[in-house]
C-alpha cells in the first residue's frame, strides 16, 4: 500500500504546524531524530484524528524526547517502561491513538521484557523504535543492536555481545506487524508510519537512525545513492523482490535459502523471484534474517502484517459478555454473592 | 439445632463465651477447606468470628513433616473478638507433625482430637519423634483432654458402599472431622450440605459421599462414649439482626477499589503481577468484569505499576497490588507517579523479609520503604488497614485521597489481614464518602494556555485527560517548570517544586479525621499506639488491662503520612507511649523523629502475629516500672 491507496479522511484545517509544540527540539544538529519528528508532524494531520485524541508515550533516551515536540498529549516516562505505560493507557482508553517513541536501549535492553510481552499481547500501539545502535543520551556506550567489534567507551576492545535482530525478535515474540524504515528516506518513512497507524494491533517500526555524534555513519551502506541500490531492497506486498541500480537483481528462494540472482542473465526472470507476502510469517522470518548475512541486501518496508484481535478488544469483549444482563450496581457489589441474614441477636 | 433426624442422647450442653479452634494436618488433608466450612457455619449462626489460615509456602511440602503442616485457626464468640485467639482451646491434629508443630499454642487442659492413623510409626518418624515415642500413648499429653479417633478407618467404613475409589474415600476424612466438630459445638450441618451440593452439582454422588462422611462424624460424637464426660458446647449468637458477609482482607481490598471506582464514576484498572500474599486482590478483581473492572496481569511488577500509571493518565482509577519484593521493584515508577502528580493506589500486603524471606507470613517491616523508599524526595500518603474488614475502609480511603489529591497513595496491609476473615455487616453505598475527581474541562482556542501544574488552595493540580480538547500537554519524569509543566533545570524552580510536592501531601492532614482513642481514658499513664494488623491483639490486651484497673489507653493509626493534626497532643496526654510492631521498631523511629519523644518499643519479628498476652505482659511491666 502506498500513500495514494489510503482512503482516510484528511482534516483540511490541520497541518504539520498544528502538531508542532512550542518547545524547540533539543537533539544535536544532524541527528536523525529531527527527520522522524518532521515526518510524524506531516503524518499526524493525515490521520484524521483530532490532536486531543492522540497520545505520544516514551521512555528514556534521545528518541524519548519525542512527545515534548508534538502538540498532542504526551507522557515521557521512565527508562524502558514506555510500552507498559502505553499498554495501560490503551486498555483504559481504547478510543485514543497511542504512539510510542523508543530507542534500541530503551526498548531492547532495559525494556526488553516489556518489548516481547507487549508484542505478543498485541494492544493497538504504534511503536517507533529509533535504532541508532548506540546509547546517545549517556554518551556513546554500546547498545543491544551495536555491531560486533564496535569500539565504544564501554567496549574499548570492541563489542563482544551478539546484537539483537529486531525484526526476528518482533516476529519471534508474536508481534503482528514489523516494518523497517530509514531516517534519510523521509517520504518512505512517512508511508511506513501510515501503514503502522492503519494496522490494528501493535505496529513495530524499526527506524535506522543516524547518531552523528557517537555512531556516525552506522548505516552509511544504505545511505549514499551508489551504495543504496545494491545494499537495500524495498519490499512491497505481492511484488517480486527486486533491487540494484537498474532493478537488475532479484532474490530467489532455494528451499529456505534466499539467493541473489542476476536478472541481466538470461536464465532468470522476475517470475522466478520471491514474491513478497506480508501475511506469510515463514517468509517474513527469512526476510528478518537478511540482516545477519552481509551478502544479502538489507530489506526495508513492511515485512509482516497479521490481523489478530487486539488485547483491549479481547478484554472489552469479556467485559461486555459479563455485563450482558446489565452493569452491576454498587449495592450488589457491597452485598456480594454469599451474604447471609442474621435474624435476631440472642 | 441440627437437621439430623436422629435423637441426640442425653449429653450435657455447656454454654461458653468464646472458643478458639485449630484445624491442623498435612497440607493435603484439606484443613483449609474444613476450617472455611466451619467458619461459614458459625458466621451464619451469628456468633462473632475471626479466622487465620497458616500454611507452608510450598504447595505440597513433604507429606507428614513439620514443614508440610497446614493449619486453619478460628475463634468464635458470643462477645466481640478481634483476633483468632492467642491460644487454642481445641486442636484437631490429623497427624503427629500437626500436633508437634502446634502443641505449644494449645491451652493447658485444652482438647486434642487426634486422627490415630496419623500417629503410626512412619508418621511419628517423619514428625521427628524419637523411636518408640508416641504422644497418644506415652502420657506426655496428660495435661490435655485427648481424644484419639481412628478418623480414616471410620471414614472408610462409612463410605465403603459409596462406589468411590479408596483414594476418594480417604479424601473425605476432613468431612468426618467437620461433622464431629459440628456435634461438639451443637452447630447445624445444613450450610455445609448446601455448599457441597452446589460445589458438586454435576457429581451429586460426590456431594452425597462427603455429606455421609460428615454425618458419620456427627453421629460418632453422638453415639460413642468417648465424649460422654466432656459433653457438648454451645456458643450463643451475638450479631445483631442484619445482612452480613464474610470477607478476607484481600477480598475487602478488591471490593473497596471497585466501590471507589463506582462512587467516583471512574473505570477501575488494576495492573498487577502475582505475588504472595497479595495475589487474591488481582484474582478477586479479575472476576469483577460485570462491574466493568479491567485487570491486567503484567509481565512483571514494574509493568504492573507502570501500566497503572498509563491508565491513570488516561483517567481511570488505577491501582496496583503487591508485597515487599514487588514494592521494591515498583519504587522507581512510584517516583514517576509522584512527579506526574496523578492518582494511583498501591496496596502493599507485607510479608516477612528481606528478599523472598517468609512469603506466607506476616510482618510490618515495609513501613520505612513505604515512607522513604524512593529516590529523590518523593513524599506520598501512607495509610494502614487494621483488620480484614478494615481493609475495605482503608483501601477506599486510599482511593479517595489519591483521586482528590492527585497523588499515589500506599495502603499497607499484611499477610495476616490478607488471609484472615471476619463477618462484615453489608455496607450501604450511602455511607461511603463521595470521591470527586477534578477533571479539567475542555478549553476554547481563544482561552489562555492550559497550565498543567497550576494548583488549587490544597496545592492540587487538575486532572487533564487525553480526549479533552484544548488541554494537549506534555508531562514526564523530568523536573517541570512551576505551572507550565515544561521541562526545567532551573535550580530555584527545582527547590520550589520539591517543596510544593511535599506541601501538597502535608496539607492532606487538613482533610482527614483527627486521631481518636480507641479504648481507655483520654489522659493517663500509658498509651499503646499501634498501626496495622496488631489492632486485634492490642485491643484485646488493653481491654483486659483496663478491666484490671490499669491506666492504659489504645490509639490505632490509620494515617501514617501525614499524621492526624492532633497526634502530638494525644501523645502528650500520657506519661508513656508504647508501640508494638511486627518489625524492629520502625514506627518508633518515625514518631521519635516527628515528635521528639521516646516511645517504648515492643517488637516481634517472627512472621507470627502478636498475641494479646505478649502485649498485656508488656503493659503490666511498664506500668509497674512507672509506679516504682
Amino acid at each position: 500500500m502506498t500513500d495514494n491507496d489510503t482512503t482516510i479522511k484528511v482534516l483540511p484545517v490541520l497541518t504539520a504546524k498544528d502538531f508542532a509544540s512550542d518547545q524547540e527540539a533539543k537533539w544535536c544538529p544532524g541527528c536523525g531524530d529531527h527527520s522522524v519528528l518532521q515526518q510524524l508532524k506531516q503524518l499526524l494531520p493525515e490521520l484524521g484524528v483530532a490532536p486531543e485524541n492522540i497520545v505520544v508515550v516514551s521512555g528514556i533516551g534521545c528518541s524519548s524526547r519525542l512527545p515534548y515536540y508534538l502538540a498532542t498529549y504526551g507522557v515521557h516516562g521512565i527508562h524502558g517502561r514506555a510500552l507498559p505505560m502505553a499498554t495501560g493507557l490503551k486498555i483504559a482508553r481504547p478510543d485514543l491513538s497511542v504512539w510510542v517513541g523508543t530507542g534500541d536501549g530503551d526498548a531492547l535492553s532495559i525494556g526488553g521484557n516489556h518489548f516481547i510481552h507487549t508484542l505478543r499481547r498485541n494492544p493497538d500501539l504504534n511503536i517507533l523504535l529509533f535504532n541508532n545502535e548506540i546509547y546517545g543520551l549517556t554518551k556513546g556506550q554500546y547498545s543491544p543492536t551495536s555491531k560486533i567489534g564496535l569500539r565504544t567507551v564501554t567496549s574499548p576492545s570492541g563489542v563482544i555481545d551478539h546484537p539483537f535482530n529486531t525484526a526476528a525478535l518482533t516476529i519471534g515474540s508474536g508481534g503482528t506487524f514489523f516494518a523497517r524504515a530509514f531516517d534519510r528516506d523521509g517520504k518512505f518513512l512517512r508511508s511506513i508510519m501510515m501503514r503502522a497507524a492503519l494496522h490494528r494491533g501493535t505496529s513495530l517500526v524499526e527506524i535506522y537512525q543516524n547518531c552523528p555524534i557517537f555512531n556516525n555513519a552506522a548505516f552509511e551502506a544504505y545511505a549514499t545513492p551508489d551504495k543504496k541500490a545494491d545494499n537495500t531492497i524495498y519490499v512491497e506486498h505481492e511484488k517480486p523482490l527486486v533491487f540494484g541500480k537498474g532493478k537488475n537483481r532479484g532474490i530467489m528462494l532455494d528451499g529456505f535459502t534466499p539467493i541473489v540472482v542476476d536478472l541481466d542473465k538470461e536464465e532468470f526472470s522476475t517470475s522466478d523471484l520471491w514474491i513478497h507476502d506480508e501475511r506469510d510469517i515463514n517468509k517474513a522470518s527469512i526476510l528478518a534474517r537478511f540482516a545477519d548475512d552481509d551478502s544479502l541486501p538489507r530489506p526495508f518496508g513492511v515485512f509482516y502484517a497479521e490481523e489478530r484481535i487486539t488485547y483491549e478488544d479481547a478484554l472489552a469483549t469479556q467485559i461486555k459478555d459479563a455485563q450482558k444482563n446489565g452493569c452491576w450496581t454498587l449495592e450488589e457489589l457491597l452485598k456480594g454473592e454469599n451474604s447471609y441474614e442474621i435474624k435476631s441477636a440472642n | 439445632m441440627t437437621d439430623t433426624k436422629k435423637t441426640t442422647r442425653q449429653v450435657n450442653v455447656t454454654s461458653k463465651t468464646s472458643v478458639s479452634v485449630l484445624f491442623a494436618g498435612d497440607s493435603g488433608d484439606g484443613m483449609q477447606l474444613t476450617g472455611t466450612q466451619f467458619a461459614n457455619t458459625v458466621a451464619v449462626h451469628g456468633t462473632e468470628l475471626n479466622t487465620f489460615p497458616n500454611f507452608p509456602s510450598e504447595i505440597r511440602a513433604p507429606a507428614g513433616t513439620i514443614a508440610g503442616v497446614s493449619g486453619f485457626q478460628l475463634q468464635f464468640s458470643s462477645k466481640p473478638i478481634y483476633t483468632p485467639g492467642a491460644r487454642f482451646d481445641v486442636m484437631v491434629a490429623m497427624n503427629s507433625a500437626a500436633l508437634k508443630a502446634n502443641l505449644k499454642n494449645l491451652h493447658r487442659g485444652g482438647i486434642i482430637i487426634a486422627g490415630t492413623e496419623g500417629f503410626d510409626e512412619k508418621n511419628l518418624k517423619l514428625a521427628g519423634y524419637p523411636e518408640g515415642a508416641n504422644p497418644l500413648l506415652d502420657g506426655s499429653l496428660d495435661n490435655y483432654i485427648l481424644f484419639p479417633v481412628p478418623i480414616l478407618q471410620l471414614t472408610r467404613e462409612a463410605l465403603k458402599e459409596s462406589g468411590l475409589s479408596s483414594k476418594e474415600i480417604d479424601r473425605c476424612k476432613n468431612m468426618f472431622v467437620l461433622g464431629l466438630l459440628y456435634w461438639l459445638y451443637t452447630l447445624p450441618l445444613e450450610g455445609t450440605m448446601e455448599t457441597l451440593y452446589a460445589k458438586f452439582q454435576k457429581n451429586v454422588w460426590m456431594a452425597e459421599a462427603n455429606i455421609k462422611a460428615m454425618k458419620a462424624g456427627y453421629f460418632f460424637g453422638d453415639e460413642t462414649e468417648l465424649f460422654a464426660n466432656l459433653g457438648r458446647f454451645d456458643i450463643s449468637p451475638h450479631k445483631q439482626h442484619g445482612i452480613y458477609r464474610r470477607v478476607t482482607g484481600n477480598e475487602a481490598c478488591a471490593i473497596a477499589l471497585t466501590a471507589a471506582s463506582k462512587k467516583a464514576g471512574l473505570e477501575l484498572f488494576l495492573g498487577s503481577y502475582p505475588i504472595t500474599p497479595a495475589t487474591e486482590i488481582l484474582q478477586t478483581l479479575a472476576k469483577k468484569k460485570k462491574y466493568g473492572v479491567k485487570t491486567f496481569q503484567a509481565e512483571d511488577e514494574i509493568a504492573g505499576i507502570v501500566s497503572s500509571i498509563g491508565a491513570a493518565y488516561g483517567g481511570a482509577l488505577a491501582a496496583t497490588n503487591t508485597s515487599g519484593p514487588g514494592l521494591a521493584l515498583k519504587t522507581e515508577a512510584l517516583g514517576l507517579a509522584v512527579i506526574l502528580e496523578i492518582p494511583l493506589v498501591i496496596i502493599n500486603v507485607q510479608r516477612g523479609g528481606p528478599s523472598t524471606g517468609l512469603p506466607t507470613k506476616p510482618e510490618q517491616s515495609d513501613l520505612f520503604m513505604a515512607m522513604y523508599g524512593r529516590h529523590g524526595e518523593a513524599p506520598l500518603p501512607v495509610i494502614a488497614a487494621c483488620s480484614p474488614v478494615d481493609c475495605f475502609y482503608a483501601t477506599y480511603e486510599a482511593a479517595r485521597i489519591a483521586v482528590e489529591h492527585m497523588t499515589p497513595v500506599i495502603c499497607l496491609s499484611d499477610g495476616y489481614l490478607a488471609l484472615s476473615s471476619e463477618p462484615w455487616e453489608v455496607e450501604s453505598p450511602d455511607n461511603l464518602a463521595d470521591i470527586k475527581p477534578r477533571f479539567q474541562p475542555a478549553r476554547e482556542a481563544s482561552a489562555p494556555p492550559y497550565l498543567p501544574y497550576k494548583r488549587d488552595e490544597r496545592q492540587v493540580r487538575s486532572w487533564a485527560i487525553p480526549g479533552t480538547k484544548g488541554l494537549e500537554h506534555r508531562i514526564g519524569g523530568l523536573e517541570k517548570q512551576n505551572e507550565t509543566g515544561n521541562v526545567s533545570h532551573d535550580p530555584e524552580n527545582h527547590e520550589l517544586m520539591t517543596k510544593l510536592r511535599a506541601e501538597k501531601i502535608a496539607l492532606i492532614a487538613e482533610s482527614i479525621p483527627l486521631q481518636s482513642i480507641d479504648n481507655g481514658q483520654l489522659k493517663g499513664d500509658l498509651l499503646v499506639l499501634g498501626w496495622g494488623s496488631t489492632y486485634g491483639a492490642i485491643k484485646t490486651a488493653v481491654e483486659q488491662a483496663i478491666e484490671q484497673g490499669l491506666s492504659v489507653a489504645h490509639a490505632h493509626l490509620r494515617y501514617i503520612h501525614p499524621f492526624p493534626k492532633n497526634l502530638k497532643e494525644i501523645l502528650g496526654n500520657y506519661k508513656q507511649v508504647m508501640i508494638p510492631e511486627m518489625n524492629s521498631g520502625q514506627l518508633v523511629h518515625i514518631i521519635r523523629d516527628t515528635f521528639l519523644i521516646a516511645p517504648v518499643s515492643l517488637t516481634k519479628v517472627q512472621g507470627v502475629p502478636f498475641n494479646e498476652m505478649e502485649i498485656l505482659t508488656k503493659i503490666t511491666d511498664l506500668l509497674k516500672e512507672l509506679q516504682s
